[in-house]
């Protein structure tokens, strides 16, 4: 590994040695590589390049963002970074600790961010109170999709609560259907996790579990009953789900096989392309309980050196925040915008339930980061409580001794 | 001149290498045991802060599983692939017809990489998609074989694939060994009539000792560096059921960002590695010595 990061850094160093241009320039270090992601960062190239600027694509591909990761801490490590770069939530906090971000707050206060994006998001994008990233679209994490049919046939409304849904998922069972489509990856067991925790604590339960992460708020009874339901939810799995990817799982409830499926928004992009319709063919609705999990992307900006750079990294950010690629961005990504001031007339049914929804807990204080995404906690912490759900989720572990693991991984990783 | 080139030259043109291999083995291991005694996170930091990384690692429940799942893996996989590999030798050694096809068959999984036996297998073992549901489709309902899902099986299901890779390997090995043994000395010993099977517990096999070394030193490297293998075969799971000293230490460095727990795990891995070669090397040096 140390050669390879060796080598890496002798690699971006000779490559990217030595680019005079006058025009505004920005390099931007991304993983959207495939499918409707691919096209939206093109969109956002040829705007660029609308405005005179030069784009130098540098997309690396593999890991959910590891394999990039790599090359940025190579790049970094030779001081050489790239404009701007696909992070988000506390991963920006802990690169400009690295002292590696630059202060875009010119280009924010000009564009006036603060007035159309929501503290809680904006929050997220300023490094001790200046801006240095812009963000690019809001994920809803806690969704939870149905297929119309199956309830339909067996007569189930969409749950509600937590009890609602063990309830439905019983009487689909015993119908022979497979309650629940999920796919056995740490990440997913991870997702699913934090719906329930959000369900069955509510969100000041969460806020203090997930993100400033209370020992005993950890340990606690709602704590142990929210393992609970997840061993109850792993009744609800069919035998062959492990290490299952995201859209088989979402193509067994398209497909019938399975009822629901929890997963972020970004499922939905699955079922139009095979010709499903929202709201007749698959219903979408936040999982049970009170509260809105966010997963934002985001562009951080790095320390550049040259006026051209600079000029691409601001045009860039104005670009991106900008009304016109938030809305052909995240009608491509299935996201929604993540300034409020968009139109969503283009939107379909399950944005427009999304933004409604993030409008009303940014009021009441309920709009919350999705820990299982990266975005309410720092990926040694994440990381740690990943690996209890993970593991109690595929064992028999009881929830008194999950919580004990949970409280005791946390502390271990500080 | 020509004199003092004569004696010079072969540490001249050894010298780059040398140098090299110092650098960037050497001294990447240095810097690694470095940065395992500091609180780096996504870059390294060289300040000094004890052993707070070894504290944690050795609390940590994923890395007792994962060395653990190396103890399991490692023995079960370097017995098994001699145990097989010794067996196929013996039988391909019977002077049988077409011994060159069949050698070439048994050989032909160590030319995949562990990557495609992984997903291989990880097809074969599906209980949804592989062996159980064709079997089921035979009509044996009950038939069931999900050791792949099952955390407390799956790191069997790696030894599974291991083996069938390696064992065709240590067959090959054996086989040159086998061949190897003097004629005379079988020859004598079946004019003796000493059984066949004698022959082999009494003078072949124990005459095939530095064999066996080769082969032990080449299984337990493949063993202690296996990847690529848990990384397409089970990924890990499930949960961390199936994980690694080298997925963990990958997971920490690449996905988690928390490089001094990366490094203070490479450490422990080294020192394993340590625990094996060191006694064997000394053993190789005195024995030429002596």
């Amino acid at each position: 590994m140390k050669h390879l990061t060796a080598s890496a850094v002798l690699v971006a160093a000779v490559l990217t040695g030595g680019s005079v241009a006058a025009e505004p320039q920005a390099e931007v270090l991304h993983w959207w590589t495939s499918g409707g992601e691919a096209k939206s960062v093109a969109l956002l190239q040829e705007e660029f390049a609308g405005r005179g600027g030069t784009w130098i694509d540098m997309p690396v591909a593999g890991g959910g963002g590891d394999a990039a990761m790599t090359a940025l801490r190579a790049r970094v490590l030779a001081r050489n970074p790239p404009t701007a770069v696909q992070l988000k939530g506390p991963a920006i906090q802990e690169w400009y600790e690295e002292g590696a971000l630059a202060d875009i707050s010119g280009v924010a206060e000009e564009q006036h961010w603060a007035d159309v994006l929501p503290e809680s998001i904006a929050a997220h994008m300023k490094c001790d109170g200046h801006w240095c990233a812009a963000p690019v679209n809001v994920h809803r994490v806690d969704f939870i999709w149905a297929n119309a049919a199956i309830l339909e046939q067996n007569g189930i409304k969409m749950p509600t609560t937590w009890e609602e849904f063990n309830a439905a998922a019983e009487k689909l069972k015993a119908a022979g259907v497979t309650p629940l489509a999920h796919g056995g990856q740490a990440w997913q067991d991870a997702t699913v996790f934090e719906t329930v925790v959000l369900g069955i604590g509510g969100s000041a339960f969460y806020r203090k579990a997930l993100v400033d992460l209370d020992p005993e708020t950890l340990t606690s009874d709602t704590m142990k009953a929210v393992f609970d339901e997840m061993r109850i939810l792993r009744g609800f799995v069919d035998s062959n789900f492990s290490g299952r990817d995201w859209n088989l799982a979402t193509a067994m409830v398209m497909n019938g096989e399975a009822a629901f499926q929890i997963m972020g928004d970004w499922a939905k992009g699955e079922f139009p392309a095979a010709g499903k319709k929202p709201g007749k063919d698959f219903l979408c609705a936040p999982t049970p309980g009170q509260g809105f999990l966010y997963n934002v992307d985001s562009f951080a900006m790095f320390n550049v050196e040259g006026e051209d750079k600079k000029q691409g990294q601001n045009l860039l950010a104005e670009l991106i925040v900008g009304p016109s690629f938030q809305e052909t961005f995240n009608l491509n990504k299935g996201s929604i915008p993540v300034r409020t001031d968009v139109s969503l007339d283009k939107f379909d049914m399950c944005a427009h339930l999304s933004a409604g929804d993030m409008a009303a807990a940014a009021k009441s204080g309920s709009l919350l980061p999705s820990y299982a995404h990266g975005m309410a906690l720092r990926g040694a912490q994440a990381g740690a409580i990943t690996d209890v759900v993970t593991a109690h989720f595929n064992s028999d572990m009881t929830s008194e001794d999950a919580v004990k693991m949970l409280a005791e991984a946390i502390a271990n990783s500080m | 001149m020509a004199d003092w080139l004569e004696r010079h030259v072969p540490k001249i043109i050894v010298a780059p290498t040398f140098a090299a291999v110092l650098v960037f083995v050497y001294g990447f291991i240095g810097w690694t045991a470095w940065v395992s005694l500091t609180r780096s996170r996504l870059l390294p930091n060289y300040e000094f802060d004890g052993f707070i990384q070894y504290e944690r690692l050795f609390e940590a429940a994923r890395w007792y599983t994962a060395m653990n799942n190396l103890y399991i893996f490692g023995a079960l996989f370097i017995v098994l692939s001699m145990i097989i590999g010794l067996g196929l030798a013996i039988l391909l050694d019977q002077r049988i017809r077409a011994e060159g096809v069949l050698r070439t068959i048994y050989l032909y999984p160590m030319a995949l990489s562990m990557i495609v036996t992984g997903i291989a297998w990880k097809w074969i073992l599906n209980p949804g998609l592989g062996l159980e549901s064709m079997v089921k489709g035979w009509g044996f309902e009950s038939f069931s074989f999900n050791w792949l899902v099952d955390p407390k099986m799956a790191i069997f299901t790696v030894v599974l694939a291991a083996v069938w890779q390696a064992s065709g390997f240590v067959m090959a090995l054996f086989l040159a060994g086998l061949r190897s043994v003097d004629e005379e000395i079988i020859k004598a010993a079946q004019v003796d009539g000493i059984p066949t099977w004698r022959i082999y517990t009494a003078i072949i096999i124990p005459s095939m000792t530095p064999i066996f070394l080769s082969a032990f030193i080449v299984l337990v490297h493949l063993a202690i560096k296996s990847f690529d293998l848990i990384i397409a075969l089970t990924g890990g799971g499930p949960g961390y059921a199936t994980d690694m000293p080298a997925t963990y230490m990958y997971t920490m460095a690449f996905s988690r960002g928390n490089l001094g727990q990366a490094a203070s795990s490479a450490v422990v891995m080294m020192m394993v590695v340590f625990a094996i070669i060191v006694p064997y090397l000394y053993s190789e040096l005195r024995a030429k010595y002596d």
